[in-house]
């Protein structure tokens, strides 16, 4: 494989499938894209089984000076390498989940998703900051077409509001960028992850950053965005949303805020913390009185990310190991999640919880995936999102307990609402004969829906296929934020040590005692 | 042999003035049927006096051989620069004239009149003149060869009310302005004892008298009124609507580079010695029609007057570059005002080539809904002309702005460049309603994009310049503009 520029070919393929499809026909346009993002995942199967674990940090680097300004760089590290196989893998599964669903100006849609690959590939395999930039900003125009075409009634109005709100984020940190890469003297990401920044200078910077991808996560009281954005959006807009574009923003924290300003990132750990802390139990509740499916999703997720965010700022390995894994978990299950809603709206047209009720009856097999990716959302034992916000909140104890306090709570409220929507849905009578006369998943679904339901259980049940190749990466940033690592509030103070073992036995040293 | 020199130094103009000269003729006893060939024949000559740049364009021209008659005209690769971008755009504007003439938009005279090409030339001259003035005197006769030969193509409509108002607006506005900049021109002269550019500038050196600082004030006034940039630029979009389309899309790209170039001229030549001065003011002027194009451009309707508020807008983005007041500032307004050139005369062709059954133009935003099922080339092509102005990437629009805002920061005006970027976001408002009209809208009734090959091509190539593609044009286009940037410091 030496040599082969893979990470260029994972983007040239999606590409070349876009183009396709803008020129061919509604079935055409289908097939095209479903190859396209096979092939893209085959690759990408290949990235992973040649990616070696301890290994250089960098992996399957290419460099070419095509631009005036930054060049050409990719290459990636475990974490890169995560997030692009969640996103080839989700990506088959939104065609496959807008085959019939579509029915208007297919050969464009497709090609806005397979152009939407393409930016999120570019986006983590970036090695230079205005080329992640590129990437990370392109994705707001296949996007805004994405909802703003194919959405809901209320579309054009979330459209705009998911392209300003991200586009202002964004720009401030591409000033913050032209202000580093002036100072340190390269746009190279890797070198600019050793580079110390003034400390000073880092709070503004890390502001800026901040600005954008607390848009993007979406962290209260910024998270507005989302609940509109995914409700219009169609299924498989959703299931990207929520799977892959939400990730840009954690990895925006993990790529750049906490290596490149670690002394900033711990000055504002509070501030991280307390949005988390508040978006973990408000948007938990709001979800609780959701009356639209999608809704509830949507404010589940931005609960989800933040526990992501308390995570990444705990400071330590667990917590940046549970974050990542939260991210991915909450990708599959999520968009599972997303999909799951999308199967019955197909049918129904309606995402109203109570038009539906006793699924369970007529629909056994939907009920069942449902019931598992509702389980995985709630964090039960075996699942994917188990592992991630128990090491998540490990990691957050080490650092603060109340902080963990408040975010376990988290998982009661969320066992709560997805319990109460599982319930409306899926159990008590056949109140609607509509709802009741709906036919189970049919064979395409079964396709869409197992490989997710596999992922979200072999990430349960066995994390480290999906923690090994990161762990050295995490280990490097671990050691990098160490110096200025905040204070833990557990306040253990270490004693005088012992002069003898806790059980040792007195000596007989005097008769006195001898006899008994 | 000074003279011949000097001759040889001005060999494109003269190519110009001699088309000109000899078409108008052909104008005068052939009449408007000999439109076609005339503007065939100034398509050629703008074409020849640009290939006659490209020497000069790569070796990169400075220093005192580049002087011509006296020091009256300075041809340096800054001149160069500018002037390919105005021959370009100027042929642009022929290539796009004819179809629209001919169709019943022109209204009662149907048919492209002969002194059209012919006036584009002049103004073409009167430009070139423009960007490589040396001296106040020949500074100002190019400005209003420009500007004269402007406002008759605004009002070239002579039946119709619209193009005729914006004729004499344009007049009436520019006259004032000439005037206020001749009286900065005499002010200076007043002060400092010579019309000559580094006469001026010697005089200019150490603390400055309020007499000098009026006339700089007022000279940068009149400038202003020229690129429109607010607060001198309540002209701009009544012109912009009532002038024939074809004219429209001129005045947004050609006299656009060449007044940008001629002040950036002035104000680092001549006053290049009293930054602080003058650079407040770029600054106060770069945001102000950064943020009032943009604002008021929400509430538009009207599609060329709403590209009227976007040029206003783009502007800004053009003197931000200036305001930074060094090479590489200058260097990325160049690219910019390239960039911005393709970005604008690519929307105004997808503008001309939108018709209605009647075969007239359309003008408002309700006219073009639901575009890109009726006509989705022009309507995809449109989509990337708008979110290149709003400076998305990947679109060579973000490109134009990434070299501004970091030249920007580079300066350490850090502060400055995060309100202009602040500001760019409102500008996203409108350009992305334009991409909501034409794409999520349901279609309003028919549109016949039929259009000649002319503009098909020149919509083709602009839009490929903007697209992503465009990204492998930037090494050479940002080492020319850097040559042409350091041959204006060299004086310094």
């Amino acid at each position: 494989m030496e040599g082969l520029p893979i990470l260029s070919l994972m983007m040239l393929v999606p590409l070349a499938g876009a183009a396709a499809c803008l020129f061919s026909g509604a079935a055409a346009a289908r097939w095209i894209a479903l190859a396209a993002t096979l092939v893209t995942f085959v690759l990408g199967v290949l990235l992973w089984s040649d990616y070696q674990i301890g290994g250089l940090q960098w992996q399957f680097t290419e460099k070419a000076d095509l631009f005036a300004g930054f060049s050409y760089a990719l290459g990636i590290d475990g974490i890169s390498l995560m997030l692009i196989m969640l996103s080839v893998f989700l990506m088959p599964v939104c065609i496959l989940a807008s085959w019939e669903s579509v029915q208007k100006r297919v050969g464009e849609y497709m090609a806005a998703f397979l152009f939407m690959e393409v930016l999120m590939i570019g986006t983590f395999a970036a090695q230079d900051l205005f080329l992640f930039y590129v990437f990370f900003e392109a994705g707001l125009i296949p996007m805004y077409l994405i909802i703003g075409v194919w959405g809901g009634d209320n579309r054009i109005y979330a459209s705009y509001k998911f392209f300003l709100y991200t586009l202002f984020g964004s720009v401030l940190m591409l000033i913050a960028m032209f202000w580093m890469v002036a100072e340190a003297g390269t746009s190279d990401i890797p070198t600019l992850m050793q580079y110390s920044f003034p400390p000073e200078a880092q709070t503004w910077l890390w502001l800026a950053f901040f600005a954008s991808f607390a848009v993007k996560v979406p962290m209260w009281p910024l998270h507005t965005w989302l609940p509109d954005a995914h409700v219009q959006a169609p299924t498989a807009g959703s299931v990207i949303l929520a799977g892959v574009l939400l990730k840009l923003g954690g990895y925006g924290f993990i790529r750049f805020s906490l290596p490149m300003f670690p002394e900033a990132s711990a000055q504002f750990a509070w501030l991280v913390f307390t949005l988390s802390m508040i978006a973990v139990v408000y948007t938990s509740l709001v979800a609780l009185v959701q009356a639209d499916m999608k809704k509830l999703i949507a404010y589940s997720s931005v609960a989800h990310m933040a526990i992501v965010t308390v995570g990444l700022f705990a400071f330590n390995v667990q917590g940046l190991e549970g974050a990542m894994i939260v991210m991915l978990s909450h990708g599959l299950v999520s968009g599972a999640l997303f999909l799951c809603v999308g199967l019955i709206y197909d049918r129904l047209h309606t995402r109203e919880i109570a038009r539906y009720g006793g699924l369970a009856i007529n629909m056994p097999y939907y009920a069942l995936f449902f019931l598992l990716f509702t389980m995985a959302s709630i964090g039960l034992p075996g699942t994917s999102g188990f592992v991630g916000e128990f090491l998540s909140l490990a990691g957050i104890y080490q650092t603060s307990s109340l902080v963990a306090l408040i975010c376990t709570t988290g998982i009661i409220l969320g066992a709560a609402y997805m319990l109460y929507l599982y319930r409306r849905v899926a159990f008590g009578g056949q109140v609607n004969e509509d709802a009741a006369a709906m036919r189970d998943i049919s064979a395409r679904e079964w396709v869409m829906m197992a490989p997710i339901a596999a992922a979200v259980l072999w990430m349960g049940v066995y994390p480290e296929s999906f923690l090994a190749p990161m762990r050295a990466d995490i280990a490097v940033l671990d050691a990098r934020l160490a110096a200025a690592a905040p204070a833990s509030d557990a306040r253990l103070a270490p004693g005088a040590p012992r002069s003898e073992a806790a059980n040792a036995m007195p000596e007989h040293s005097s008769a006195r005692e001898g006899a008994h | 042999m000074e003279f011949a020199a000097s001759f040889a130094l001005v060999m494109p103009e003269l190519v110009l003035i001699g088309a000109g000269l000899a078409l108008l003729l052909v104008a005068a006893w052939g009449g408007d049927k000999a439109a076609r060939p005339i503007a065939i024949t100034a398509a050629a000559a703008l074409f020849a006096a640009g290939f006659l740049l490209v020497p000069g364009l790569h070796t990169g021209g400075t220093g005192p051989s580049t002087l011509a008659f006296g020091g009256l005209f300075k041809i340096d690769s800054y001149a160069l620069f500018a002037k390919a971008l105005i021959y370009l755009a100027a042929i642009g504007a022929l290539m796009i004239a004819p179809a629209f003439f001919a169709g019943p938009a022109a209204g009662a005279e149907r048919g492209m009149r002969a002194e059209y090409p012919v006036l584009i030339l002049f103004a073409a001259v009167g430009m070139s003149i423009m960007v490589s003035a040396n001296d106040f005197m020949s500074l100002y006769l190019g400005l209003e060869l420009n500007s004269l030969s402007a406002y008759v193509l605004a009002a070239i409509l002579r039946r119709d009310a619209r193009s005729g108002e914006a004729g004499l607006k344009y007049f009436v506005l520019g006259a004032l302005a000439s005037g206020i900049l001749l009286y900065g021109m005499s002010l200076l002269y007043g002060f400092t004892g010579g019309t000559a550019f580094t006469a001026v500038r010697a005089g200019l050196t150490g603390e400055m008298g309020t007499g000098a600082l009026f006339g700089v004030i007022f000279v940068l006034s009149g400038l202003a009124f020229k690129i429109s940039a607010v607060p001198f630029h309540m002209w701009t979009p009544d012109v912009y609507e009532g002038a024939p389309t074809p004219v429209t899309a001129f005045f947004a790209t050609a006299p656009k580079v060449a007044a940008v170039a001629l002040t950036a001229r002035v104000v680092f030549e001549v006053f290049g010695a009293q930054v602080a001065a003058w650079q407040q003011i770029v600054m106060f002027m770069a945001l102000a029609s950064i943020i009032f194009g943009a604002l008021v451009a929400i509430g538009q309707e009207n599609l060329k007057r709403l590209l009227a508020y976007s040029s206003i807008n783009n502007v800004g983005f053009i003197l931000l570059g200036l305001a930074v007041a060094n090479v590489d500032g200058a260097s990325a307004m160049l690219v910019y005002l390239f960039i911005y050139v393709a970005m604008s005369l690519g929307s105004f062709v997808a503008l001309l080539m939108l018709r209605g059954e009647d075969g007239c133009l359309f003008e408002t935003f309700a006219d073009i809904r639901g575009l890109s099922v009726t006509q989705p080339a022009i309507a995809w092509a449109l989509l990337l002309f708008m979110f290149s102005l709003a400076g998305v990437p990947p679109l060579l629009g973000f490109y134009s702005k990434f070299v501004v805002f970091q030249a920007t920061i580079e300066a350490d005006l850090v502060v400055f460049g995060a309100i202009a970027i602040a500001a760019s976001v409102i500008g996203a408002f409108y350009y992305i309603k334009f991409v909501k009209v034409m794409f999520f809208d349901e279609p309003a009734g028919v549109i016949t994009g039929k259009s000649g090959a002319a503009h098909w091509a020149l919509l083709g190539i602009t839009a490929l310049i903007v697209s992503p593609l465009g990204y492998l044009l930037t090494p050479s286009l940002t080492d020319l503009a850097d040559k042409a940037a350091a041959s204006l410091f060299l004086t310094v």
